[in-house]
């Protein structure tokens, strides 16, 4: 089913710092080319950001006379005033921070103690359950026999429907069971020769050398919640419990100012509307939505970038 | 007791660990197969799923009937093959060549901004797509200080797909760099040594060594959206679909979407689901017997 590979327990921090010192050098003019290559696919990436970053501290008026500015031009605040001053963002931003912290907790809890039970081979049953958890990656019974269900446990509409569906995701299950296993067995008996129990045993052996892969798995989930936009989409059709993605959607891609509160959609329409157009909303809320990413990307990186490996070794 | 309820009572923590999880899957993974058997029925809200009649195929006969079927099949296939043919290699190249670079600060920082868009919802990502090709945005904006002719990139059904997979490409291809950067770092370096021996050049060392180096990982991830050919990137295509563009870009998962939830047409809604699952399962176990005919590491 799922073999053992030494893979897991290795560091994978080195990545980064992998000397390729073994090819030989390419010729200066190949060199120089790959180079420019790589240079032009972080430019692609980078700079239609940096543009938008740009144009949410910028007057609207000079959007259009410079549209491909990299540096605010006429610096303003007012877009961010305009999205804070609108109670929908803040809302769903508190509800996906809710979802984020308390989803990802829970996640962590159910993820780690099946993962660990399975990890044991030798108890009865243990194939059986195994498949369990593998038949929903094979096949799923779909959205709307979902939704139905969802419906007759009356969860649509409330703010669990965006937690509790997704409890367990099997695939992370799976790569945490494999790093549970790949400890070795030596150390559990000799806990519990000298008496430990079993909550003990897991409680302040393994779990603290499964820092890691906690770490990575719950990365993983809090990743998922934050930019999940399925669940909201499907289960929540009531506007006011929106998550964030949601309404990120609304501001962004439809620009619907409807969900936008009244206090201040007249200022569109006053004398400030050379200040504030919808391009600079949009633009703003991008920015907003982006933030609480580059923060934790530091640690995204270092920890995806483990679990993409854990991931490989069998999943 | 028999030596297997003994085991069983001796494993009665580890069982106990595990329930809560049984549990979450019971509900949430199995219970919702039942709902499956709306496809073949006549379904009654009031009455509930089980009390309602059972019709037969009659779902399935006008889903394969219908005029929308064949496009929504065609539109998905042909999106998911050309994110294969055109996306699946760039990942590889850019590893590639990240592989040849000598200067690790140079390195890490190109993979750092690469990475980063991958961690993106496609909300936002669309968002900052849009700002570019938009009504009002940067390439009009551009096009119309020049003098010229604003260019519809939105409701246009001739660049829908090109989009599609230029911006999934644009989003993901630092990321999907990362797992073939790791068997790059795997390769044992004696190899290379011994192939310069040998008299190797450049070219022959990346032919006989890199590359079989990371075959087997090409060859599984290959497989496996190969396997995913059903899903075309429902997140994606709902930021970018709008009703100008169903007839090249309404896939199985956004018909499904609007005919179950906004059109509560639940039983042909299912049915087409349940095509695509029972498919898509065909489909990855296929996948995994080639992988393990073709003697690498499979699945399961």
């Amino acid at each position: 089913m799922v073999e053992q590979t030494a893979a897991v327990a290795q560091p994978v921090t080195q990545l980064h710092v992998s000397k390729s010192r073994s090819l030989d050098a390419n010729p200066w003019w190949a060199q120089g080319l790959i180079y420019l290559i790589l240079i032009g696919a972080g430019l692609i990436t980078l700079l239609p950001m940096i543009n938008v970053w740009a144009i949410s501290f910028s007057e609207a008026h000079e959007i259009y006379k410079n549209p491909m500015m990299l540096w605010p031009k006429s610096f303003t605040l007012e877009p961010y005033k305009y999205i804070f001053n609108t109670q929908v963002l803040l809302k769903a931003f508190g509800i996906t921070t809710f979802v984020t912290v308390v989803g990802t907790f829970l996640n962590l809890i159910f993820t780690a103690t099946g993962a660990y039970g399975l990890s044991k081979t030798h108890i009865p049953g243990h194939r059986f359950l195994l498949w369990l958890v593998i038949i929903p990656m094979l096949f799923g019974a779909g959205l709307i026999p979902m939704y139905i269900l969802l419906k007759n446990i009356g969860l649509l509409n409330s703010i669990w429907v965006l937690i509790i569906p997704q409890l367990v995701a099997p695939f992370n299950l799976i790569l945490m069971r494999n790093f549970f296993w790949s400890i070795p067995e030596s150390l559990e008996e000799s806990a519990k020769i000298d008496g430990a129990s079993d909550m003990r045993v897991l409680w302040s052996i393994i779990l603290p050398l499964s820092k890691p892969v906690i770490a990575t798995v719950g990365l993983f989930y809090a990743v998922g919640h934050w930019n999940d936009f399925f669940s909201g989409l499907f289960f929540i059709s009531d506007n006011s419990k929106w998550p964030l993605q949601m309404v990120l959607r609304s501001i962004i891609i439809d620009f619907n100012m409807l969900n936008m509160g009244t206090q201040n959609t007249n200022t569109l329409n006053d004398s400030s509307h050379l200040v504030v157009q919808p391009e600079n909303i949009k633009a703003a809320t991008i920015i907003f939505a982006i933030v609480p990413i580059l923060i934790v990307y530091p640690f995204l990186q270092k920890y995806f970038v483990k679990g993409i490996m854990l991931g490989s070794v069998k999943g | 007791m028999s030596a297997l309820g003994t085991r069983i009572w001796k494993s009665r923590f580890i069982y106990l660990l595990i329930l809560p999880t049984i549990i979450y899957f019971a509900i949430f993974t199995y219970a919702p197969f039942y709902g499956i058997t709306i496809a073949f029925k006549d379904y009654k809200i009031i009455a509930g799923i089980m009390d309602s009649p059972w019709v037969g195929f009659k779902h399935f006969e006008s889903m394969f009937t219908s005029e929308k079927f064949p496009t929504l099949l065609k539109n998905t296939v042909i999106i998911s093959m050309y994110r294969l043919f055109f996306g699946f290699p760039v990942p590889i190249l850019f590893a590639l060549m990240l592989n040849e670079v000598r200067h690790m600060l140079f390195k890490r920082f190109i993979q750092t901004i690469t990475y980063f868009p991958h961690f993106l919802s496609w909300v936002v990502f669309a968002g900052i797509i849009y700002n570019f090709i938009g009504p009002s945005g940067i390439i009009n904006l551009v096009l119309v200080n020049l003098g010229m002719d604003k260019f519809n990139f939105t409701t246009n059904p001739d660049v829908f797909r090109s989009l599609i997979v230029i911006t999934a490409i644009l989003k993901d291809f630092g990321w999907g760099a990362i797992i073939y950067l790791a068997a790059l770092a795997g390769i044992d370096s004696q190899l290379y040594e011994a192939a310069k021996i040998d008299g190797a050049g450049k070219m022959r060392q990346i032919w006989h060594i890199t590359l079989p180096g990371i075959r087997p990982i090409i060859a599984l991830l290959f497989c496996l959206q190969l396997a995913g050919i059903l899903d075309a990137g429902f997140d994606q295509i709902f930021m970018f679909l709008n009703p100008a563009l169903y007839d090249v870009g309404d896939i199985i998962d956004t018909y499904v979407y609007r005919l179950g939830i906004l059109q509560s047409q639940f039983e042909l809604s299912t049915a087409v689901g349940l095509f695509k699952g029972v498919i898509g399962m065909i489909l990855i176990i296929t996948a995994n017997s080639i992988i393990r005919r073709m003697g690498e590491k499979s699945l399961w």
